[in-house]
């Protein structure tokens, strides 16, 4: 558990809220996230991970409430933290009409990434994209691009890494695959890791610890064994809809 | 700010540019047919008339390419951003470590890049189709052209920071930013010849004095570098309100949650 971990915090928000017309979109969001740690943010559509999201990453300014990367405030090391981060969304594109390798190398130099021609390479063969290197972007199967954003993400050997949905629309063959190298990302890299996701068996799989949302409010936290455990589901999709329809897990009698 | 990020912006549009071959018709097609079509018309009217209706049509022949210069360099700023919104992938530029500065000088230096494409490929023709060569005009054009293109850029960023704020709904208006302009900072008639009341706002933008700048030299061929002073200092006044009006947008956004809307739509 959370309060337990020794290792150094990398990311955490304090009260983080944020409201959209009053409607609190996310309610006093506080958490922490530790080196090489993979923390799943789950919930029903409209709880609030993608808003989450979008705060820690500065493209949403939270209505009130503070965000600390590395050690540092957000507001004040914006570029400092993005330079150590990254991000990938299956609702992000990249330019479409360029070529895969077009984008990776641009990314790759705003990133400052040395020796780009090589890092691209060792990334498209990690994902097992190598053949994609002279597609047109715009032209990739949705989990093509998907595997292509990911490159994009582990350009810069990102210290913290926020993958939001990064699964959808992946067979189930590629998922696996690609919860491999996230793990293994994780294990090489201490890369910490905020995941998103619909797909339980990926959050079991890549998830150290989870945190549920319910109309942007924590509901429940720890790693999915345990929560499993503590709650009347018999599996990590219980618990889930159990969240969803009701808002709370009822612990057995 | 970081060269190494904005070069990067930069040959992000390079490969943009090669990649869609319209981009490049657009960038030289328009102005070639003006030129003709402007060409053509100085030779027939100096055919047909007297030297003195001559040289009026080359004040609107030259007040013509000043004009394509200024609107070149806001469409060069407001089109590369909107490249970065039709194709998905400004939250991508956002969450990179990238300053609103160097992204804002990207899109500068596209801007210039752009002018100096079309600018070479009209003097060029200009040049092999009518034996005209804009520089015997002098070479204070340069100055001049220089002064048009950084008010261009401020337009551009005027332009980028409404789309920012209404979205796309917002584009054609954004085109239509140096038109708004167009009757107040005298390209093609003396601010004298204005209405009175409109006299005093024309001279509030630096377009007007490179306009008259222009037109005193052509009249007298001597170079007047009041016109070339007031156009700078202005510029630096325009450069930074349109700067903060962009970061002030581009806050606004984040604060609404427009930002992730917006780009992700
Ligand atoms: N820019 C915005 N303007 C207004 N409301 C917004 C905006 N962004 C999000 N919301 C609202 O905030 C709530 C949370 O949305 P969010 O996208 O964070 O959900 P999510 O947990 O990511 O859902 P999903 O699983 O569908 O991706 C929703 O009710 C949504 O309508
Ligand atoms: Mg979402």
């Amino acid at each position: 558990m959370s309060e337990t971990d020794q290792r150094e915090v990398v990311l955490e928000s304090r009260e983080l809220t944020r409201e959209f017309d009053g409607v609190k979109a996310l309610d006093a969001f506080s958490f922490k996230l530790h080196r090489g740690e993979i923390l799943g943010l789950l919930g029903a559509n409209g709880a609030g991970k993608t808003t989450a999201m979008n705060c820690l990453l500065g493209l949403t300014l939270p209505t009130s409430g503070r965000i600390f990367a590395f050690g540092k405030s957000l507001q004040d090391h914006k570029i400092e933290i993005l330079q150590k981060s990254n991000f990938s969304s299956a609702y992000v594109s990249l330019p479409g009409n360029l070529k895969v390798w077009q984008n990776l190398l641009v990314f790759a130099h705003i990133y400052g990434v040395r020796d780009p021609k090589k890092k691209i390479a060792d990334l498209l063969e990690m994902l097992e994209v190598t053949d994609l290197r002279e597609r047109v972007t715009g032209q990739l199967s949705a989990g093509e691009s998907t595997r292509v954003n990911l490159c994009k993400a582990f350009l810069n050997d990102p210290e913290l890494l926020m993958l939001d949905e990064p699964t959808a629309s992946l067979d189930p063959d590629i998922a696996d695959k690609v919860r491999k190298v996230v793990r293994r990302r994780q294990r090489e890299h201490h890369c910490s890791i905020l995941y998103t996701s619909h797909n339980m068996r990926d959050i079991e799989e890549v998830c150290d610890r989870v945190i549920f949302l319910h109309k942007g409010k924590i509901v429940c936290e720890g790693r999915p064994a345990d929560i499993i455990a503590r709650s009347s589901g018999s599996s990590l999709e219980d618990v889930f809809i159990k969240i969803a329809r009701d808002g709370e897990i009822v612990d057995p009698p | 700010m970081n060269f190494r990020t904005i070069s990067a912006l930069v040959m992000r549009y390079f490969f943009l540019y090669t990649r869609s071959p319209m981009r490049l018709v657009e960038l030289i097609f328009w102005p070639v047919v003006d030129l003709v079509v402007w060409g053509n018309v100085t030779v027939f009217i100096q055919r047909n008339t007297n030297a003195q209706f001559g040289s009026f049509i080359l004040f609107m022949l030259g007040a013509m390419i000043l004009w394509d210069v200024m609107f070149r360099a806001q469409q060069g700023v407001a089109i590369s951003f909107l490249e970065d919104v039709w194709t998905r992938n400004l939250l991508n530029v956002f969450v990179a470590p990238v300053r609103t500065a160097e992204y804002l000088s990207a899109t500068f230096v596209v801007g210039l890049l752009r002018i100096a494409v079309t600018g070479l490929v009209l003097c060029l023709i200009s040049w092999f189709g009518y034996s005209y060569n804009i520089f015997s005009l002098g070479w204070w054009l340069i100055p001049f052209f220089l002064s048009l293109m950084v008010f261009g850029w401020s337009l551009g960023m005027i332009s980028t920071a409404l789309i920012l704020r209404w979205g796309q709904a917002a584009e054609s208006l954004a085109w239509a930013v140096p038109f708004f302009l167009q009757p107040v900072v005298a390209a093609f008639y003396p601010v004298k010849d204005m209405p009175a009341w409109s006299q005093p706002l024309a001279w509030c933008f630096p377009a007007t004095h490179v306009f008259e700048g222009m037109r005193e030299v052509m009249k007298t061929g001597a170079m007047d570098w009041t016109a070339l002073v007031w156009a700078f200092v202005l510029n630096i006044v325009y450069l930074a309100l349109a700067g903060w009006l962009f970061v002030w947008i581009l806050n606004l956004t984040r604060k609404r949650g427009l930002l992730t809307k917006f780009a992700t739509q």
